[in-house]
């Protein structure tokens, strides 16, 4: 099929037949809110806030599922437009927990941003307000449905991507919230912690524990790393304030997880900062540890291996070389037992 | 793996034997879970009802031990149901004949019989297996950590040749590997027969290469396994061990014997973040930096190469491997200075041809690259063997069914299977230090039928001991039918409840991994 040719805020534009209006508008680099948008998961034009203006139809329609068609006319901050949005917003903050000072999501909050945009900083709505407890009630992350605005990435990568399931829409209308079945508190769900649902969550309504109070987004500096644990090599950023991880995120480009991460790799990169951390250089004197200088260590290490070698010949000695070091490391350690003579080298590869 | 991870959602079919995905590579799972949301089929053959096994449209709940059997009936039915790509099998491969008369004497009824598996299963498998234009097997340590590990392997790399599923996107022969780097320490040679890139410790020519380019004599003579070395201790042979980031305490098999052996030894150097159950028998302990203070590269299960940034500073006097390991073989009279890690990397790089076109430069503008990457030009490889093995023809190996080490008997009429589940890793060095993991999954649960519960007088919670031929544990057991009755499950995750005391150290004679799976054991209600 041919490719489709449309006008966005007066601009021409080609893309392939299904494309939708939001994925054209992109491709020009023109920045139409979403809330609900997941490019991994099946439109499900939940928000609203995407709504554009197409000449000659009706209503305005949700870009995030309407497909392009040929030579439609799109306009993306028309009037009409940026008063629906300015409406949506006030809707969502009649309902929406102002206490922007101190939520941990102040400054990459789609909300705020968004509000900020189209000057949105009070609801005239007047109504009910949810007041829900908080459900803290396991070690990774807090769940503050107060502040969710039901645009369902949650529930989608939960069950669509995860597979746990864990969570859906429960109720209708205004007291519609997101959960596990039953009301269950999440620590008594399927869920199995990938932290997913945190990571496309638009607001501040799923916050991870360990970095509460620790540092404001604009004060962290990401740092690309490989995950620890399984041989998956995920590619997961650590964000650090003052020389400490205070939280993670998935790369969202990686090329092995594309933003997927499980709970080790999102929640358990604490232990770089505990307290049993090894330190110092430690010489084993009478049955007990004692601190020691690098060259102290170093040197009797050196004595000892020496005394080995000439004692008793190379193949005396066994290394055993690590799956969880780096390249680097492991071809050092290898060249080191091999210069020393002996190919007594492995790791733990069989167990 | 032969294939990427990235091309699992395009597969028509997934074999996936011996590994609980979404519990020990959790993310490859989801690719799994895409699969089938495309209309793959998948099929699962694993004794244990895991998440991978519920979302199955075949699961083969086969008996431990027994894959060989199940993998041979299937190819049994293949043969026989003319599902097989002859094309394939005539242009590509040898030995043909005799992998037909083997897998003949594998009729379904027999192999039911043996792996316990419905005759109707391993048809309607086979047959989805077969059908698929390209179908991935994946696997884990489920197969390889047997007696019979490697041929478990050999019968999988038989079934998807015989079937044409070598040499093409989202096919192939796919072990997801545990570790972070455990691929990459392999390819770097962290082997005793081989040094980086496979080149075989003996060969002279490799021999010549190595040798000049460290400036060093070096031995022709392969060195000693992980898990032989602990027998080498016993007969006097080992005296001296280096042990870097390893805790062969609680990850090897029957870890007494690991812990007598280390007590033996003359003399013990552990270089590891923290005091690991290893570490306390060293005589120097040396504190490292852990993978998030130090630049390096990491390899994949798929072959992917990728960089790691330095996020923090290493806590105290803590230091790089790399460092430690190049202070030390100076001390050792050897002529070693490296600026950094990327010098290493273009030293590996310059004696290995497969990650010869790589560089740290490449890495960063290309975020990763999968070897054989052989040239500074060439793209990497996402999927090998197409149109030729390496050597040359595929070659089929019959390979008959052996029942495990180690079976049941009057005294100890469990069998026991060891593995992961998701909240821990390994041996918990890392996990068991994280807050939120260790708060989530503070113990040990055994998994044990609700029916052998019962007879034992177990109810949920309630603490069992284990015992076996080699040691005993006492740990909580949680009733559920994930396990077949006479079938028992435990992580070792836990030094309190080290399931290791308990595993036979009866090794596959041809790539030495213990017989973790199967095991006889003993359960009875403790205190």
């Amino acid at each position: 099929m041919s490719a489709i040719k449309l006008t966005i805020d007066g601009r021409p534009v080609e893309v392939e037949p299904g494309t939708t209006i939001l994925e054209a508008a992109r491709k020009l680099g023109i920045d139409i809110p979403t809330f609900c948008h997941d490019p991994e998961l099946a439109p499900n034009g939940a928000c609203r806030i995407c709504v554009v203006e197409v000449e000659r139809a009706r209503a305005l329609v949700a870009s995030c599922c309407a497909p392009v068609a040929p030579d439609m006319v799109v306009h993306t901050e028309s009037e009409r437009v940026v008063k629906a949005r300015k409406a949506i917003l006030r809707l969502i903050l009649a309902n929406h927990p102002l206490d922007c000072i101190t939520c941990e999501k102040t400054g990459q909050c789609k909300l705020q941003d968004y509000c900020y945009r189209y000057g949105i900083s009070e609801s005239d709505f007047e109504g009910e307000v949810k007041e829900l407890p908080l459900d803290d009630t396991n070690p990774f992350y807090i769940r503050d449905m107060n502040k969710c605005i039901l645009c369902g990435r949650c529930v989608g990568r939960c069950q669509e991507i995860n597979g746990a399931g864990a969570i859906d829409f429960i109720g209708r209308g205004f007291s519609t919230i997101v959960g596990p079945a039953f009301g269950d508190p999440i620590e008594e769900s399927s869920c199995v912690f990938c932290g997913m649902c945190v990571d496309v969550c638009p607001v501040g309504a799923l916050i991870p524990k360990a970095g509460v109070g620790k540092g404001r987004p604009w004060e962290v500096e990401k740092v690309k790393t490989i995950c620890p644990y399984c041989g998956t090599g995920c590619s997961i950023y650590l964000h650090v304030k003052d020389g400490r991880i205070i939280g993670a995120s998935p790369d969202f480009e990686g090329p092995v997880n594309r933003g997927h991460l499980c709970s080790k790799g999102r929640f358990g990169w604490d232990f770089v900062h505990s307290e049993e951390r090894l330190t110092r250089p430690l010489i084993k004197k009478d049955g007990v540890f004692v601190e020691a200088s690098w060259d102290e260590a170093l040197d009797l290490v050196a004595e000892k291996v020496r005394d080995l070698l000439n004692r008793y010949g190379p193949d005396s000695l066994m290394g055993l070389s690590s799956a969880k070091t780096s390249n680097e490391d492991n071809y050092l350690f290898q060249k080191l037992m091999r210069s020393l003579g002996t190919n007594n080298v492995d790791h733990c590869a069989r167990l | 793996m032969t294939n990427s991870i990235g091309e699992i959602p395009g597969a028509g079919a997934i074999l996936i034997i011996g590994s609980n995905t979404s519990e020990t590579h959790p993310v490859i799972s989801y690719r799994v879970r895409e699969a089938v949301q495309n209309g793959a089929a998948l099929i699962v053959a694993d004794p244990r009802v895991t998440e991978m096994a519920k979302l199955a449209d075949y699961h083969l709940r086969l008996r431990p031990g027994t894959d060989v059997a199940l993998l041979n009936g299937l190819m049994h039915i293949i043969i026989a149901e003319d599902l097989l790509d002859v094309d394939f099998i005539e242009k590509r491969t040898e030995g043909f004949e005799k992998l037909k008369e083997k897998v003949a004497e594998y009729t379904p009824e027999r192999v039911s019989e043996i792996t316990g598996v419905a005759v109707s299963d391993l048809r309607a498998a086979a047959r989805a297996y077969a059908a698929a234009e390209s179908a991935a097997i994946l696997y884990t340590m489920g197969i390889t950590q047997h007696t019979t590990g490697t041929d478990n392997v050999l019968s999988v790399a038989n079934l998807a040749m015989l079937t044409g599923n070598m040499g093409k996107p989202s096919a192939g022969v796919n072990p997801l590997r545990g570790q972070n780097n455990v691929q990459g320490a392999c390819d770097m040679g962290a082997l005793p027969n081989v040094y980086t890139g496979y080149q075989k410790v003996g060969d002279p020519q490799v021999q010549e290469k190595f040798s000049k380019a460290w400036g060093v004599p070096l031995s022709d003579k392969p060195g000693l396994t992980v898990t032989k070395s602990m027998d080498a201790i016993f007969d006097g042979r080992i005296k001296g061990m280096l042990i870097m980031g390893e805790n062969p305490i609680l990850s090897e098999a029957n870890a007494n014997h690991a812990g007598e052996a280390l007590e033996r030894l003359e003399f013990l150097v552990v270089q590891d973040i923290f005091m690991t159950e290893t570490a306390a028998y060293a005589d120097v302990v040396l504190p490292a930096a852990s993978y998030a203070e130090q630049l390096g590269s990491y390899t994949n299960t798929e072959r992917r190469v990728q960089l790691s940034c330095p996020a923090v500073p290493p806590p105290g006097e803590a230091r790089a491997d790399w460092e430690i390991l190049t202070d030390l073989a100076k001390r050792l009279g050897l002529d070693w200075s490296y600026s950094g890690s990327e010098a290493i990397f273009n030293e590996m790089a310059s004696l290995t041809p497969s990650y010869a076109g790589m560089s740290y430069s490449r890495l960063a503008d290309e975020k990763s690259l999968q070897w054989p990457c052989p040239d500074s030009k060439h793209p990497g490889t996402p999927y090998l063997h197409v149109g030729k093995f390496s050597r040359g023809l595929g070659q089929f190996t019959p390979v008959d069914y052996k029942p495990p080490a180690e079976l049941p008997d009057g005294e100890y009429p469990f069998v026991l299977s060891t593995g992961r589940h998701i909240f821990h890793y390994h041996t918990g060095t890392m996990t068991r230090r994280s807050v939120p993991l260790e708060q989530h999954r503070p113990e040990e649960f055994v998994e044990i039928h609700p029916e052998d519960a019962a007879k034992l007088g177990l109810a949920e919670g309630d603490p069992a001991q284990i015992s076996s031929r080699r040691g005993e544990v006492v740990a909580r057991v949680t009733l559920t039918e994930r396990v077949k009755p006479g079938h028992v499950f435990m992580t070792f995750h836990y030094h309190e409840a080290a399931a290791n005391l308990l595993t036979n150290d009866a090794l596959c004679p041809v790539a030495a991994t213990p017989e973790f799976k199967v095991c006889a054991v003993n359960v009875r209600k403790a205190g």
